[in-house]
């Protein structure tokens, strides 16, 4: 498909900081290519904005190839934009119209106070794996690899569930602002592989209360975290984490 | 410049055994009194954190994004070598070092290639047993691919996505730390500047990239695992943040930087496709396992690759070699397609793109089998491009990949500058002029799991826990620098000066410069022009770069300004080294130095050795000192894949 030029409409929100007032500015943008990613595109706004003598618009970002999870905004009210399983970065101008208007937002959530424009801060989620999001194994003390067998079956779905990359779109798109997803993806991940079993309850209760505390709401079965999860991460692993607390809860005294 | 690489006596595989056993040991009493300082948080800074909180070391662990997770090492895909030798295919500690070596040209040094090879399988068992989810045999063993370079089976690796599971382990055993409190972690800080007390490495300066503010932190010793310069071309395979700056500053205190032209450039990523393009993305060099590469044979052909037919394509890399075909090494395929692009063969829109077709592979083996192997890699292409590598051609152009060059360390990783460590793609210590395939994850693991924390109890016992002075005036005159600095960039805005220009503006003009002159093949007159040119660009730049905001908030322009700053003087040495080596070896062709049949000649009777730069104050050329490099173990040999 060749590239074409399209005009557009930006409706992103600005916001000097946390205690200042927000709102949304209107920006006209000429001869965008559709080959450029949707990241390219507010580089071009910031390009001529600051040659504008007004100020670029802050947005988070780093590897450009969909893996860091350091980009993510609201676009047109979904969290990564309109393309199914694809960070902001990865989304393409090819997938808008000549002339539309595109409405950008930061990820809002209680437990994501904002910082400047897109920009906002996503500590909490390193604090959740503080709380037990980790296998207790200093270096130097690990027996061979192949000393302990994993199933084929139980290591693609602890990869299925490794494979989140922490964005916290899910956190943005749930009505409830709940972590469940992110939480659950690396509850599942340790609970599935053998290496995981000695902390496993104590992780389940250590990690759900650092998602309370934090100030991230509870799961609703909205479904809405999975369907704008870049990597496709499954509402599955919110019901193994689920039980999984359950579990912990009644042997909370028995094991860790 | 003092260069003593304290490689140990001894046969080279008892020397790290040797260095261990002669190191000081820091009590573990004592531990708890030492404060040390790690800045980057990828594998290696990560790894190192993590680890030295575990012995019981204080550690500050400073990242420039929101999150250590974030750290460019996770997008490294295909894998990590270890020489495990679990295939039984006749792998082994001295195979593995001898592949690296050969795969470096021999311009590393073999203790330190020889203990990365001894270490790899400490990595290996250390990561499974901290979950990463490695890919399985049915058996529940773990599973091998091969990777380019190498005969044996010995990479390990997790989905196309090693290095996110990699930097995972490494993250998590590191939050564990700061649970622990043995690890204070200080995300959104940029090193701005190294600070020296009485000749000792001692601190660093800060700015908090949110409120601007600098900030002073003190420590035993400082670590720098930041990472490699390959933005310095402006488009990489790089993180838009990864930068020099915290090694540029090391620099400047009197760290030798060595080999600085030793950059790798991959051969298969995606072409540039337009003058707003900010990074490029590569593909698994896997692809050329099944993909055909090919140019028109007729000079700016514009017809559609499916038009044209079999007598007029020139399968130039199966034509000039044989045996391997498309599975050159890295340098040598992306040489020939600069070749081929240079001649006017080269295809797309800017002409500046190879073919890699997989037509005869699909009609060989079926579109599913070829889907089931690079499916995902199809996939992400599409995305990008919005063409279907299962219906037409991909396209394909080398970008520049990963700095072999870095700050010069001894076999302890400790810079020339008491105190100050470096680590992974930050120092040059091991991949020699060329790094292999799933090299670059085990370096990173090995030098912060299990060299640091021995080495540098060597250095801490010595220096002793005396207090730490953050009140010291080196602080308060790096400040005055650093807010001098960030004043002058800061000051054209609102100068009225006519033609100001953005940051990436001259961020892109410098990286066409050194793209040039100084990118895969290089001669005398093109690095003469560049060192003429670079120069010139500094200038205007100070003088015209406009920058908006102010120094006190959240101000990403201003933090890319300081970075492309330092890499305009960085650029300087770079084509320095280049000049100085006039001889082809590993990644770079240098054109005055060719074997009769257009291969790289190497010149180990004037260049077996490392170049290490040394600062010799504002406005003076750097002054090159050589370490050099001796073979006792393996025979330099000359590389062909005729």
């Amino acid at each position: 498909m060749a590239a074409r030029k399209i005009t557009l409409t930006l409706k992103v929100w600005r916001q000097a900081g946390p205690d200042e007032k927000g709102g949304f500015e209107k920006y006209h943008l000429k001869d965008i290519n559709t080959d450029m990613s949707f990241l390219e595109m507010i580089d071009v706004l910031n390009e001529k904005l600051t040659m504008d003598g007004r100020d670029p618009v802050a947005f988070d970002h780093d590897c450009r190839e969909g893996i860091c999870g350091m980009c993510g905004a609201v676009v047109d009210g979904i969290a990564h934009g309109p393309e199914r399983e694809t960070t902001l970065c990865q989304l393409h101008m090819r997938h808008f119209k000549d002339g539309q208007t595109i409405s950008i937002e930061p990820f809002r959530a209680k437990a994501f106070p904002l910082i400047k424009d897109l920009v906002v801060d996503r500590s909490t989620l390193d604090r959740i794996i503080q709380a037990g999001g980790f296998i207790s194994v200093n270096t130097g003390s690990a027996p061979d690899a192949n000393a302990l067998p994993v199933s084929q079956n139980l290591a693609e779905q602890a990869m299925d569930a490794a494979a989140c990359i922490g964005c916290g779109a899910c956190v943005a798109a749930c009505p409830n602002a709940a972590a469940m997803l992110f939480v659950s993806a690396k509850i599942s991940q340790l609970a599935l592989l053998p290496q995981g079993q000695a902390e496993r309850a104590k992780r389940a209760l250590s990690m759900v209360q650092a998602m309370d505390r934090e100030g991230f709401g509870n799961c609703g079965n909205e479904r809405e975290c999975e369907a704008v999860c870049p990597k496709g991460i499954s509402i599955r692993n919110i019901a193994r984490l689920n039980r999984e607390f359950l579990y912990a809860s009644m042997v909370a005294d028995e094991e860790g | 410049m003092q260069l003593d690489a304290r490689i140990p006596e001894g046969p080279l595989a008892e020397k790290w055994d040797r260095c261990r056993f002669t190191n000081k040991l820091v009590n573990p009493a004592n531990k708890r009194k030492y404060d040390i300082l790690v800045v980057g948080t990828g594998l290696a800074g990560a790894s190192a954190s993590a680890t030295l909180a575990e012995l019981g070391y204080n550690v500050k662990a400073f990242c420039i994004q929101d999150s250590p997770r974030r750290a460019h090492s996770i997008a490294a895909q295909g894998g990590i070598n270890a020489a495990k030798n679990y295939q039984n295919d006749g792998d082994s500690i001295f195979r593995l070092f001898y592949d690296t070596i050969k795969g470096g040209d021999f311009r590393a040094r073999e203790a330190n290639v020889y203990r990365l090879a001894q270490v790899s399988n400490n990595i290996i068992d250390q990561c499974v047993a901290q979950g990463i989810p490695f890919a399985r045999e049915y058996g529940g063993t773990l599973a091998n691919r091969s990777f380019g370079g190498a005969q044996v089976s010995r990479t390990f690796y997790a989905r196309g996505q090693t290095g996110q599971q990699l930097l995972f382990g490494a993250y998590s055993a590191m939050m564990r730390q700061v649970a622990a409190g043995k690890v204070k972690l200080y995300p959104r800080r940029e090193m701005m500047d190294l600070v020296m007390i009485d000749g000792r490495a001692q601190g660093i300066v800060c700015r908090n990239m949110i409120n601007g503010e600098l900030e002073r932190y003190s420590g035993h010793a400082v670590v720098l695992a930041t990472g490699g310069y390959g933005n310095v071309y402006f488009l990489s395979t790089n993180a838009m943040a990864s930068n020099v700056t915290a090694a540029w500053r090391a620099y400047k205190h009197g760290a030798g930087f060595a080999n600085p032209s030793f950059v790798q450039i991959h051969p298969t990523c995606i072409p540039v496709h337009g003058d707003y393009q900010s990074k490029l993305t590569l593909m698994s060099e896997s692809l050329r396992n099944d993909g055909r590469v090919w140019v028109p044979k007729k000079p700016r052909d514009t017809r559609d690759p499916m038009d044209i037919p079999e007598e007029d394509r020139d399968y130039y890399l199966e034509r000039k070699y044989p045996n391997f075909g498309n599975l050159v090494p890295r340098d040598v395929a992306s040489r020939n397609a600069k070749e081929a692009c240079d001649k006017g063969k080269g295809v797309g829109e800017t002409g500046l793109a190879v073919y890699l077709d997989f037509r005869d592979a699909i009609s060989r083996d079926g579109l599913d089998v070829i889907m089931k192997k690079y499916g995902n890699l199809f996939h992400m292409y599409e995305k990008i491009t919005a063409a279907d590598p299962g219906r037409v051609p991909m396209m394909i152009y080398p970008a520049v990949h990963y700095a072999m060059g870095g700050l010069w360390v001894d076999y302890n990783l400790m810079s020339n500058v008491p105190g100050l460590f470096v680590l992974g793609e930050a120092n040059f210590s091991d991949h020699g002029a060329n790094r292999l395939g799933a090299s670059a994850l085990m370096q990173g693991l090995a030098d912060g799991y299990f060299i640091l924390p021995y080495t540098i109890g060597n250095y801490l016992a010595e220096i002793g826990y005396g207090s730490l002075n953050i009140a010291h005036e080196s602080y308060t005159r790096s400040e005055e620098h650093v807010t001098q600095r960030i004043a002058a960039l800061l000051s054209n805005r609102e100068s009225g000066k006519k033609g100001l220009q953005t940051v990436d503006h001259y961020h892109r003009r410098l990286g066409r410069i050194i793209w040039d002159y100084c990118g895969m093949a290089r001669n005398r007159e093109g690095l003469e022009k560049a060192q003429s040119l670079v120069p010139e660009l500094k200038e205007e730049f100070w003088e015209k770069v406009t920058v908006p905001g102010i120094g006190q908030e959240l101000n990403q322009s201003l933090e890319r300004a300081g970075r492309v700053a330092d890499f305009m003087e960085f650029a300087e040495i770079m084509i320095q080294d280049a000049l100085a080596r006039k001889e082809s070896c590993g990644c770079h062709l240098r054109e005055e130095s060719q074997t009769d049949e257009h291969e790289a000649l190497r010149d180990d009777k004037h260049y077996s050795h490392v170049a290490v730069w040394e600062h010799s104050g504002q406005g003076n050329p750097a002054v090159l000192h050589k370490e050099p490099l001796v073979f006792e173990n393996v025979k330099p040999s000359q590389r062909s894949y005729k």
